[in-house]
């Protein structure tokens, strides 16, 4: 027998054809193209380049962007894992029904939701008519941004906490109840840590969606400048106005962002994989 | 240390027993099962039912002729080109990367999946407006384009385009751990046996990952139809002619045609809900993503 490490030349075909199309065609759809954003933002003016990024319906946009993407994956985490949890633990009528539609937003279009969203909590919608006399205007504020942000990032949550829940050992939160812990002393010590990793990465996946959001936000948002534009918009906007420089150094701040977050997402998972092959 | 009293001490025994349940457990269980429904019913429940409501408020036939519109009519005719289009591309995209990453080892793959994955991470808008910057009039290729007459920007190809890069990493990202978990024994066992490299590809690999490849594909096609931020960037929103259904829900309802938007609104709410249908029978067929 050979041992395995040796290595066998491998008699699949294919290798060279099915690489370099590969490659050709993420440069041809996805490379060169964000290649292209990069290069547009670098020929401006790095004075011009830094005026635009600060400017005060920028930052004013991206304090929306992040403040209601934060706010919003925050309610995700804590109604994601009472589903997941609900889900993986109870049994109830319609049970399957309700895990199958947590993944309504990734299929539903997002202009379907953002309309839907905003005739619901508008002031005469179905809910918004009883938060109007409370004093809560929901619709065409920043709390609207945040319920469409919630929406679409609710599934990521859900999604990635539920095989964690899975994984919490009933024997170990047994015997930790019968040795006279209290079920919060149990939640605390033995569920929370099992869970964290998957719960902080699916934050940080509903997150990095949100920020980016464009059309479940743009219809429930009212869409002021300052107040409630989100920094997708002000691309959008900036494209109108013909100010093509403009719209790629936002855009190359969009696409910083979005690999800051990746980074995060790969160094949380690559957390929680250690985490769990640690405590096996 | 303070010792458990005797009441907790007896109810921790009781709950440890299996199959028994206290009255604390059960409040904190319904607690939890309410609070999940009501905030999945005024999330999603809600929204869903009202975009049929608002389709339907004016009766059956006011909802009918909203498709009579030729504009609306044009609008589905896009989509349906569009993701005629772009499915197959990125579904031959997906096998053949899952097929090179999967059965074979080589340097700076893990840095090839994260790269394929890119477009997931990406704005919408973003997506949309590097086209822009590349075939647009002042883009690296827009002088050339138009001196031979060619409009991609504002026209069927801008619109592809954005469209393929949003669904670009659905199939593939099915595919790989897929493939990768399956192994290559049998392929391998085929290939010596003499079978050709399609053969093989066809009758031995297609079989065992086709559920798998129906799910990347749905979901593709689900992103694709109902794609917004990306298209509406690229298309320029020339009503009945670059405007896709998404893009004509927002036309519209911009014109307070409540009820031409959410019928379209619903074509494309039914087709979330068919997706969906279909991904739970795969699942239910054994499919497990992993």
């Amino acid at each position: 027998m050979k041992s395995v490490a040796q290595r066998e030349p491998n008699v699949i075909p294919g290798f060279g054809i099915t690489l370099g199309f590969t490659t050709f065609f993420l440069c041809a759809i996805v490379l060169i193209p964000l290649a292209a954003l990069v290069l547009k933002a670098g020929g401006m003016d790095w004075s011009r380049f830094i005026d635009v990024i600060t400017s005060a319906r920028a930052v004013a946009s991206y304090r929306l962007s992040f403040g209601a993407s934060m706010v919003a994956a925050g309610v995700n985490m804590v109604f994601g894992f009472a589903l997941a949890w609900t889900l993986v633990r109870y049994d109830f009528p319609g049970r399957k029904f309700v895990d199958a539609i947590i993944d309504m937003p990734f299929a539903l279009p997002t202009a379907v939701s953002g309309i839907a969203l905003t005739t619901v909590f508008a002031a005469n919608g179905w809910i918004g008519q009883y938060l109007e006399p409370l004093g809560i205007k929901v619709a065409y504020t920043w709390i609207g941004i945040t319920v469409a942000l919630t929406l679409i990032g609710m599934p990521f949550v859900v999604r990635t906490v539920q095989p964690a829940i899975q994984e919490v050992q009933r024997d170990l939160e047994d015997a930790a109840e019968t040795l006279g812990a209290g079920r919060f002393y149990v939640f605390r010590r033995i569920i929370v840590p099992t869970v964290l990793p998957a719960l902080l990465t699916g934050f940080t996946l509903a997150f990095a969606r949100a920020v980016g959001e464009y059309g479940s936000v743009i219809f429930i948002a009212g869409n002021m400048p300052m107040k409630t534009e989100i920094t997708p918009l002000l691309i959008v906007i900036r494209l109108e106005e013909f100010d093509y420089a403009g719209a790629a150094a936002l855009g190359v701040v969009m696409l910083a962002i979005s690999f800051v977050m990746l980074l995060a997402i790969n160094l949380l998972q690559a957390w929680g994989r250690k985490r769990m092959t640690v405590s096996r | 240390m303070a010792g458990p009293s005797s009441y907790a001490e007896a109810a921790a025994e009781l709950a440890s027993r299996p199959g028994h349940t206290n009255l604390r457990a059960t409040l904190v269980r319904w607690l939890l099962i309410a609070m999940s429904l009501t905030f999945l019913g005024a999330l999603l429940a809600a929204p869903l039912a009202a975009v049929f409501a608002t389709a339907l408020s004016k009766g059956w036939d006011a909802y009918f002729s909203s498709f009579a519109d030729p504009d609306t009519r044009a609008a589905i005719r896009l989509t349906l080109i569009t993701a005629a289009v772009v499915v197959p591309l990125n579904t031959v995209f997906g096998i053949t990367a899952a097929w090179c990453i999967a059965k074979f080892e080589f340097r700076g793959k893990s840095f090839l999946i994260t790269l394929i994955d890119l477009p997931l991470a990406v704005s919408p808008v973003v997506s949309g407006l590097i086209y822009v910057l590349l075939f647009g009039l002042n883009g690296w290729f827009g002088a050339w384009l138009q001196e031979h007459e060619i409009s991609v920007v504002y026209a069927l190809p801008g619109i592809i385009l954005a469209t393929m890069f949003v669904t670009f990493p659905y199939v593939a990202r099915e595919l790989i751990p897929l493939m990768q978990q399956l192994g290559n024994d049998e392929e391998e066992a085929a290939i010596t046996l003499g079978a050709g490299g399609w053969f093989t590809f066809f009758r031995v690999t297609l079989p065992r990952i086709r559920w798998g490849l129906v799910y990347g594909v749905i979901l593709c096609n689900a992103r694709a139809m109902g794609e917004f931020g990306a298209v509406s960037v690229v298309s320029g929103n020339i009503r009945g002619l670059t405007t896709t259904m998404p893009l004509h829900i927002e036309i519209l309802y911009n014109e307070y045609n409540f009820v031409g938007a959410f019928a379209v609104a619903s074509m494309l709410s039914m087709l979330a809900v068919v997706t969906l249908i279909i991904k739970t029978l795969v699942e239910r067929s054994g499919y497990r993503r992993r």
